[in-house]
């Protein structure tokens, strides 16, 4: 790894460390932004030469907020504060800031920084968007490629985030337990939310959106260092890494979707399954059921199959049931039909999901398993007529080629009848 | 004598690192285990999870206390450790060296071994 790629990696695991800590002082989000990138650009000059800082975050700190007080000051009168270089014998300058830093300012810095972005006031959008750039250290080009906007229209998006925050009440406190749990949520879900749109995007690593799902993963490791002991947390994590490790997978070498029965399980993750399957482990044991986990849960089953033929999927529609406890919502139903149109055929199955049609009629999944069920059941021409629907409705080119391979079939299974 | 190094780094740094960057330092690492092997000198190693996927059991109360994470909340976490064949401390600080190289960031420590048992294991695929 060159020094480069080196550096860049510390500041990257830094960064929400460094930015909270500079939240606290400034209580300013673009002062806190700016200091931080000053503080970068002299670690970039000053680390290759002087070496590294044992800790860099508490390097990034001081050098960031004495950046910010010297360009406050030189407003005034032009004083300069020592530069870096003069800060030669780290631990000795770092040694009183590095001890502040140690526990409780850990937490509460990176925990009111993750709040910030997650205010109630914002919406998901905005909520994104300003986690990507502030915590992420994203720029505003790579956001607005991940989620297909130009760059102008999410620099405002963000902008206007910040002046709502800047805004709101009191927005820098660390709020009481009843507030956190209601925060926590709304961080789980937007870690969710990123995630989702890397994993929808299409073949991993190809753009910025692949990115995305790498990022959430990240994220909700941050999180659980902050709450080590809440199984939900452990759940979300779970529940992304055992997607995550099917990426290599879930596309063939033209871009198009592979189901999961057809996946080549040699190319899973088995490092993303161990972390995820110990994450599991460690959430069950608190005894306190959630979505995320019994979303892991079911995750798990699939990713414990050796072959698709193995897979549990009694278990999985058990699962499924009781997300729909939990978490009731026809898209939830539309997952557990495919679990019991396995357990108990695409008749079951189809029966299931024929009242979702209202609440899912632009829904591109519901007409996708609909026509694969009546294609199950033989009934060609419903099947066509739903597949028909489905592409109309696709997001990306890919899920409308995966149709159009299904309508191939009938086309061709019909010729093959006359 | 047989050492043990234990390796620290920032678990934030190492897992910001992408997919190359792993493999290009694992690459680098390689070569330092090839050596170590051809000579013979190479015990068991292990590569950690985050301590993320830590629990740990506190004995010291009746019944023992389980906790989620590490055991400790340190800047640097224990991310692996190797245990390695070396004729005196010098040499073990050279392997540390030639690892250090490959490896930038955070620390080995580098512990004589007091008892050691290859065990039953054999090499496992990591999460199997």
């Amino acid at each position: 790894m060159s020094e480069v790629d080196w550096i860049d990696a510390a500041l990257t695991g830094a960064r929400p460390q460094a930015i909270g800590a500079l939240l606290r002082y400034f209580r300013d989000l673009d002062l806190a932004e700016e200091a931080y990138q000053d503080a970068c650009l002299r670690a970039l000059r000053s680390w290759p030469k002087q070496g590294p800082p044992r800790d860099a975050a508490a390097w990034l700190i001081m050098v960031g907020r004495n950046a910010a007080i010297d360009q406050v000051r030189r407003g005034a009168r032009q004083t300069a504060l020592p530069d870096e270089a003069a800060l030669s014998d780290l631990d000795d300058v770092e040694a009183p800031l590095a001890e502040r830093l140690d526990g409780a300012h850990y937490r509460d810095d990176v925990l009111r920084l993750l709040f910030i972005c997650c205010h109630p006031d914002l919406p998901a959008t905005q909520q994104i968007a300003l986690a990507l750039r502030i915590v992420s250290g994203l720029s505003v080009r790579q956001i607005a490629r991940a989620f297909l906007v130009g760059e102008t229209a999410m620099e405002q998006r963000i902008t206007r985030a910040k002046a709502r925050i800047a805004k709101a009440d009191t927005p820098f406190e660390t709020p009481g337990p009843i507030e956190r749990a209601e925060r926590l949520a709304a961080v789980m879900t937007m870690i969710y939310l990123v995630f989702n749109e890397g994993y929808s995007a299409g073949p991993a690593g190809e753009d910025e959106r692949g990115a995305l799902a790498d990022e959430a993963i990240r994220l909700a490791r941050l999180l659980l260092r902050l709450f080590a002991a809440e199984p939900e947390v452990m759940g979300l994590l779970a529940l992304m890494l055992l997607q995550h490790a099917r990426a290599a997978a879930r596309f063939d070498a033209a871009g198009e979707i592979v189901l999961l029965d057809d996946q080549d399980r040699d190319l899973w993750n088995r490092r993303m399954i161990g972390e995820g399957l110990a994450l599991i482990d460690k959430a069950i044991r608190h005894r306190r059921r959630g979505a995320y986990q019994v979303q892991a849960a079911i995750a798990a089953l699939h990713v414990r199959a050796a072959r698709p033929a193995d897979t549990d999927w009694t278990q999985i529609d058990a699962l499924y049931a009781a997300l729909e406890q939990l978490d009731p919502s026809p898209v939830v139903t539309l997952n557990r039909a495919v679990a019991v149109s396995k357990v108990r055929g695409p008749e079951a199955a189809l029966a299931m999901i024929a009242p979702l049609e209202a609440r899912l009629g632009g829904y591109f999944h519901y007409f996708g398993l609909k026509g694969a069920l009546l294609k199950q059941l033989g009934r060609a021409a419903e099947a066509g007529r739903a597949f028909d629907q489905a592409i109309s409705l696709a997001a990306t080119p890919a899920q409308a080629a995966h149709i159009r391979q299904h309508l191939d079939q009938l086309a061709g299974e019909g010729a093959a009848g006359r | 004598m047989l050492y043990a190094f234990l390796c620290y780094n920032d678990e934030d740094a190492v897992f910001s690192w992408s997919q190359a960057q792993d493999d290009a330092v694992m690459a680098a690492l390689g070569k330092v285990h090839e050596r170590l092997e051809k000579a013979g000198r190479i015990g068991p190693t292990a590569r950690l999870m985050p301590t993320t996927a830590a629990t740990t059991l506190r004995k010291d109360t009746d019944p023992p206390l389980v906790l989620d994470g590490p055991y400790a909340e340190t800047k640097e976490q224990l991310l692996g450790f190797y245990v390695i064949e070396c004729a005196d401390l010098e040499a073990a600080l050279d392997v540390a060296r030639d690892l250090a190289r490959a490896n930038p960031g955070g620390a080995y420590e580098v512990r004589p071994v007091r008892g050691f048992s290859p065990g039953a294991l054999a090499a496992a695929a990591p999460g199997a």
